[in-house]
């Protein structure tokens, strides 16, 4: 049996819906039409000398070298983020789970970095390995590494996957502390009994029991890692040096806002958001019935 | 009860409308100048608005250059535009394009009949901003030129006279070889490299940065900075690089904490660092000079082009409030304003009668190097390569350039591969805003 709840009044559920629809249609719908609009026109800054040019934007963005390297790093720069974050965050949750006296303190300080803007966590990593007055950078020195994020890309790269996995760590935590919290303790008392050490009882019991959690958090820290990590990358290299951590989503609005080529970027915007749709259709529909709940 | 409230609003409405017709006009003034800049602005204004009783400017602070630029682009697509916007100098072309959306300022001064004169600025400071026939289109606010400093602590720690700065980029490599040699841990740092060590290298040589005057003869331009002699310049700087002879700080002025944490002897950057530089190194140990050059390329240095900012004036207002814009610009354009703004901040002036001012006031006696920027303006009458620059999309080709010559800094590219790609990338931008703009 099917069961339905009804609305005696005809208005009442579209009035409740209302509010919903106009956030959506107004924060949503209108600047994605207007993102849909611009990647087919070349205008002037300021509006003016609008001309319709069919899809000259996206041939001439795929004609340009730096888009690709921009790809690239994007896509280095998200399975970092997402691999080590997730990675982190587990062995953190697992460790925490054991812990009996204190537990709250602990969770309460991996916790915290998740309040601190990442613009902000750029400004804090940033400091700490500024080539001439960083701390880290300094101690780096005196074990024989030169760390100068300045001028060395792959240590930019490094840097920012350490500041964007910093902040978005305390999330990742939170979920698989609750997903492991939840696991029925039955399951692992038996399992103790049968004679399974504590990493086996790891691996055979409460890591698959944790795939759902786990598939969550996938496709969020690859979102983040697209979008999320805008503030990081602008506050500590803007993309530089060179191209090294030109991200895609700096680089919409850096051609954009910095370079006032609203074609160009409104043309990446719409790329990105097809890749966004399909990545979300390809892991709702083909990995997530992999997926043991 | 109601009727009380009735011809209380009644009243309200008729102060209100009273109140309007004796109002002043007002003048929206957005402006990208933080911290004590902020502070001058504002008083620049208010100096204004107590000059006379017509007008009033609102001076609003609206965040960094392309903050401004962006929040003045998204306010005239609403029909709510400033008067007057403060625009950066890579932006000159971009706005030039945007035809329907500014207001020339030698028309808006001729519409008001406000008297102007070409011939009181400043030469490179008027021609940057000026067209071809030399009308100006927009007011130059604050303008600074790369000047040469130096620590006289670390030249004096490293055996060398304090008072006697390099005048060839040879030389300040051996000096900055003395300085690393005694210990020193950067010899020197360039700020905004590509505005001082591509751009300015160029006018200082008297050499293109792009065709047709470097882009004020049209839109169909080639860059040309991949010279013989900048190529040498910029590899030469990437050779100093193995022994900290010459160390990279980042972008723009990222590189301030070296120079001003004590790091590096020598920075070319602008002449609007000289007041943060005395104040971290203190007054008596920045030494302030004419910026290096390769005697090789040309027996004497030709003169040097601006950087900084200008005002715009945007259309879509009532005429009427232009009058009050023109007589804001004379205003600005004044001695007394200029000459003030000029020794407060550290830009230069931007008339020839505040500089003599300033210099008759004492100033540059009491304030060494102060004057060094106007000096390598005025080096020379300006030529098609030292009178400014005119790029499309420049924005863009700066941030091309500061991504190239960054792989020549971390060893991935020579010189002249780098400058190479970087034209040719950046005539993909050119090519992209000539087909905009036809």
């Amino acid at each position: 049996m099917e069961k339905r709840v009804t609305f005696n009044e005809r208005w009442l559920p579209y009035l409740l819906v209302a509010p919903q629809m106009v956030i959506t249609i107004v924060f949503f719908f209108w600047p994605s039409a207007q993102m849909l609009f611009q990647s087919v026109v070349v205008e002037d800054a300021f509006g003016g000398n609008t001309k319709f040019v069919w899809f000259e934007n996206f041939t001439s963005l795929l004609k340009e070298p730096a888009y690709y390297d921009s790809v690239r790093v994007t896509l280095v720069f998200s399975f970092l983020v997402a691999a080590v974050g997730l990675a982190l965050s587990l062995l953190l949750a697992v460790m925490a789970d054991r812990i009996i006296r204190g537990a709250s303190a602990y969770k309460t300080i991996l916790v915290w970095p998740y309040a601190v803007a990442p613009a902000v966590a750029g400004v804090l990593w940033g400091f700490l390995f500024n080539p001439s007055v960083g701390t880290v950078s300094w101690l780096l020195h005196g074990i024989g590494i030169d760390f100068n994020y300045v001028t060395n890309g792959n240590q930019a790269l490094i840097l920012i996957v350490i500041a964007a996995v910093w902040n978005q760590v305390s999330y990742n935590f939170l979920f698989f502390l609750a997903g492991l919290q939840s696991i029925p303790k039955s399951l692992i008392e038996a399992a103790a009994i049968d004679g399974a050490g504590p990493g086996r009882r790891f691996w055979d019991i409460a890591f698959p029991l944790l795939s759902p959690t786990g598939f969550f958090l996938l496709v969020v820290n690859i979102i983040y890692a697209f979008f999320g990590t805008f503030g990081v990358v602008a506050s500590l290299t803007q993309g530089g040096p060179g191209q090294a951590t030109n991200i895609l989503v700096y680089k919409v609005w850096n051609d954009g806002f910095r370079g006032q080529d609203l074609g160009g970027s409104s043309a990446q915007s719409v790329i990105l958001m097809l890749v966004v749709i399909l990545l979300t259709v390809v892991q709702f529909r083909f990995i997530e019935r992999r997926v043991h709940y | 009860m109601s009727r009380i409230l009735l011809s209380s609003v009644a009243a309200v409405a008729v102060m209100a409308s009273a109140h309007g017709a004796a109002a002043q006009t007002e003048i929206q003034f957005w402006h990208a100048m933080g911290g004590n800049l902020g502070d001058t602005v504002n008083e620049l204004a208010a100096g204004f608005n107590a000059s006379q009783k017509e007008y009033k400017v609102t001076a609003v602070y609206k965040g960094s250059y392309t903050e401004t630029l962006t929040a003045a682009i998204a306010a005239f697509r609403a029909k709510q535009a400033p008067h007057i916007v403060q625009v950066f100098e890579v932006g000159t072309a971009n706005m030039m394009a945007a035809k329907g959306a500014i207001y020339p300022v030698y028309q808006v001064m001729a519409d008001a009949k406000e008297p102007f004169d070409p011939k009181a600025y400043i030469g490179p400071v008027y021609g940057y901003y000026s067209t071809t026939d030399g009308k100006l289109l927009s007011m130059p606010f604050n303008s600074s030129t790369p000047v040469l400093y130096w620590n006289k602590e670390l030249l004096q720690k490293a055996g060398l006279d304090p008072n006697k700065p390099p005048t060839t980029w040879d030389e300040l490599g051996e000096m900055a070889g003395k300085v690393v040699a005694a210990g020193g841990k950067c010899g020197f740092t360039p700020q905004w490299q590509t505005w001082t060590m591509i751009e300015n290298y160029g006018a200082w040589h008297d050499l293109p940065f792009a065709t047709k005057a470097n882009g004020f003869g049209g839109t169909d331009i080639e860059l040309k900075f991949n010279d013989q002699p900048r190529i040498k310049h910029i590899q030469r700087l990437a050779d100093w690089s193995k022994d900290k002879r010459f160390v990279y700080g980042g972008r723009e002025g990222k590189s301030d904490s070296l120079f001003n944490g004590g790091e590096c002897a020598f920075r070319v950057g602008s002449s609007g660092s000289a007041a943060g530089a005395e104040k971290a190194l203190g007054k008596d140990k920045v030494g302030i000079g004419m910026m290096p050059y390769d005697p090789a390329v040309r027996p004497k240095p030709q003169n040097s082009i601006i950087g900084g900012a200008t005002l715009w004036v945007l259309q879509g207002k009532p005429k009427a409030e232009y009058a009050g814009v023109a007589k804001f610009m004379t205003y600005l354009s004044s001695t007394p304003v200029q000459a003030k703004w000029h020794q407060d901040t550290g830009y230069v002036p931007i008339t020839l009668a505040a500089a003599r001012a300033t210099e008759d006031a004492g100033f540059y006696k009491a304030n060494p190097g102060r004057d060094v920027a106007v000096k390598e303006l005025t080096l020379n009458p300006p030529t098609d390569n030292s009178k400014g620059l005119r790029i499309g999309n420049f924005v863009q080709i700066r941030d091309v350039v500061d991504e190239e010559l960054e792989s020549v800094w971390s060893g991935k590219k020579d010189a002249k591969t780098a400058l190479d790609e970087a034209v040719k990338r950046g005539n993909e931008l050119l090519r992209k805003f000539e087909a905009a703009n036809k």
